[in-house]
């Protein structure tokens, strides 16, 4: 399998939900036998992630909201959605 | 957290490593509709996430889809496990309708005859794999469950090619864990250490082969580890689960330890019973082990392993699992699988629930 590349368009991999939980007062992925909180990085990503975006979108909108650097921007978001696609949480 | 919910004790099959108690709950004690939703929304508000909906067999439940469908809107992530011989091309898209979002399906074999002996339903393999399909046309993801054993376990490729063919993403492949059931009938289910290696070969070989289409996990046997499994991540930590009839459990096998008091969720509040019962604080944290469990660097690793296992095999639940290489009684766990009989027994079937089978 090859490395997710910035002009795939991830998404959620099926079974896999991303919801704001009320009782913790925080974001959570959720699969049948896992659980993960992801930090705020990884959330502000994935409310990117919609099925439709380009990873390139996702990493230029974050680029443009936070005024850091896009190059920089593109890297974290790769690495991140890559380890989430080794995982099989995140499809594209 | 999760919670299990264990709808009904009724089920069609018989697998002989069933993980319900020897004794099943009436059909007549069950928790009504009403109150599995008044539960449902008390877990949702305690923290529970994942919502496992099982049995039994959860289908024989005519509320199912009500069940599912308030447990969703409750917020709770719903995984119904199933034998999927009820599963219809209706009941399929009336769950997936109710906003089930994941369905485990278990299978005891690739090749059909050998299946329906395993889990005592004659027709039961065919059954599934129509199941599965209608899962599928009903967009419901999937997983396949096999339970693997000394009778099926060299079954792990062609069930790995099965579970892709019907298109389930993940595939779980769960050695038998040997309480109730399982222990009545481990010697025929117990594998020997060529066979658990063979195994785990195969494990290995089909996630290269479906990597990326297909995610294998793998649960692994203890008996054949010198350092014990962190057993329902811990006592009381982070799943519950619950009887037909309300009892509330740390473990499905929980019941099996005397001196246990198990709280009714008829009689009192899940929060109440999660943070002050005096049954789930009896082996929660660190406090409760043996010396060399609380000194051991692996404490908050593996949580002392398994109580109903130390149980079992030790006869004391509050001593060292057994399966760990520090337990005096480690011996007992070597000679399980040493003097594990050439060919094995009949298996021994449960049936319906009020009865204890014997025979087979």
């Amino acid at each position: 399998m090859t490395a997710m590349a910035s002009g795939d368009v991830p998404r959620f991999a099926r079974g896999v939900r991303f919801r704001f939980d009320e009782v913790r007062g925080r974001w959570v992925l959720l699969s049948p036998e896992h659980l993960s909180l992801p930090d705020e990085h990884a959330v502000a990503v994935l409310q990117l992630v919609d099925g439709e975006r380009t990873v390139a979108d996702i990493a230029e909108m974050l680029a443009r909201r936070f005024e850091a650097p896009a190059g920089m921007i593109l890297a974290d978001v790769l690495a991140m959605l890559d380890g989430l696609r080794a995982q099989g949480r995140v499809a594209r | 957290m999760s919670l299990l919910a264990e709808l009904t004790h009724r089920c069609p099959l018989s697998c002989p490593y069933c993980s319900n108690p020897l004794t099943l709950d009436a059909p007549a004690g069950e928790l009504s509709t009403a109150e599995w939703c008044d539960l449902f929304d008390q877990a949702a508000a305690l923290g529970v996430l994942q919502l496992h909906l099982s049995g039994g067999e959860p289908m024989a439940r005519r509320d199912l889809p009500a069940l599912v469908s308030h447990a969703a809107r409750a917020g709770l992530y719903t995984n119904l496990i199933t034998s999927g011989v009820h599963l219809t091309a209706d009941r399929a898209r009336e769950l997936a309708a109710a906003g089930l979002d994941h369905l485990q399906l278990s299978f005891q074999h690739a090749d059909a005859a050998e299946a329906d002996r395993i889990g005592g339903m004659r027709g039961a393999h065919g059954r599934k794999l129509e199941a599965a399909a209608h899962a599928r046309a009903a967009g419901i993801p999937l997983t396949v469950n096999l339970v693997v054993h000394r009778q099926n376990i060299g079954a792990i490729a062609a069930v790995a090619a099965m579970a892709a063919a019907l298109g389930a993403g993940r595939l779980e492949v769960a050695h038998v864990q040997y309480y109730g059931w399982g222990l009545l009938n481990r010697a025929s289910l117990l594998p020997d250490a060529a066979e658990l290696a063979a195994a785990t070969a195969a494990v290995e070989a089909a996630r290269a082969a479906h990597a990326g289409r297909m995610l294998i996990d793998y649960v692994t046997p203890d008996y054949h580890a010198d350092r014990p499994k962190p057993c329902m991540g811990g006592w009381g930590r982070r799943f519950l689960n619950i009887t037909p009839s309300g009892r509330a459990l740390p473990c499905h096998a929980a019941e099996t330890i005397p001196g246990l008091d198990f709280p009714s969720v008829r009689d009192q509040a899940l929060a109440a019973i999660w943070r002050d019962d005096p049954a789930f604080h009896r082996f929660r944290g660190t406090e409760w082990m043996p010396d060399t469990c609380r000194s051991c660097d692996r404490r908050e690793l593996d949580w002392g392993g398994c109580r109903c296992q130390a149980l079992a095999l030790a006869g004391d639940a509050a001593a060292m699992d057994p399966v760990c290489g520090r337990s005096d009684r480690h011996h007992v766990v070597r000679a399980a699988v040493a003097d594990r009989p050439g060919l094995p027994p009949p298996f021994r079937y449960r049936q319906a629930p009020g009865r204890v089978a014997a025979g087979g």
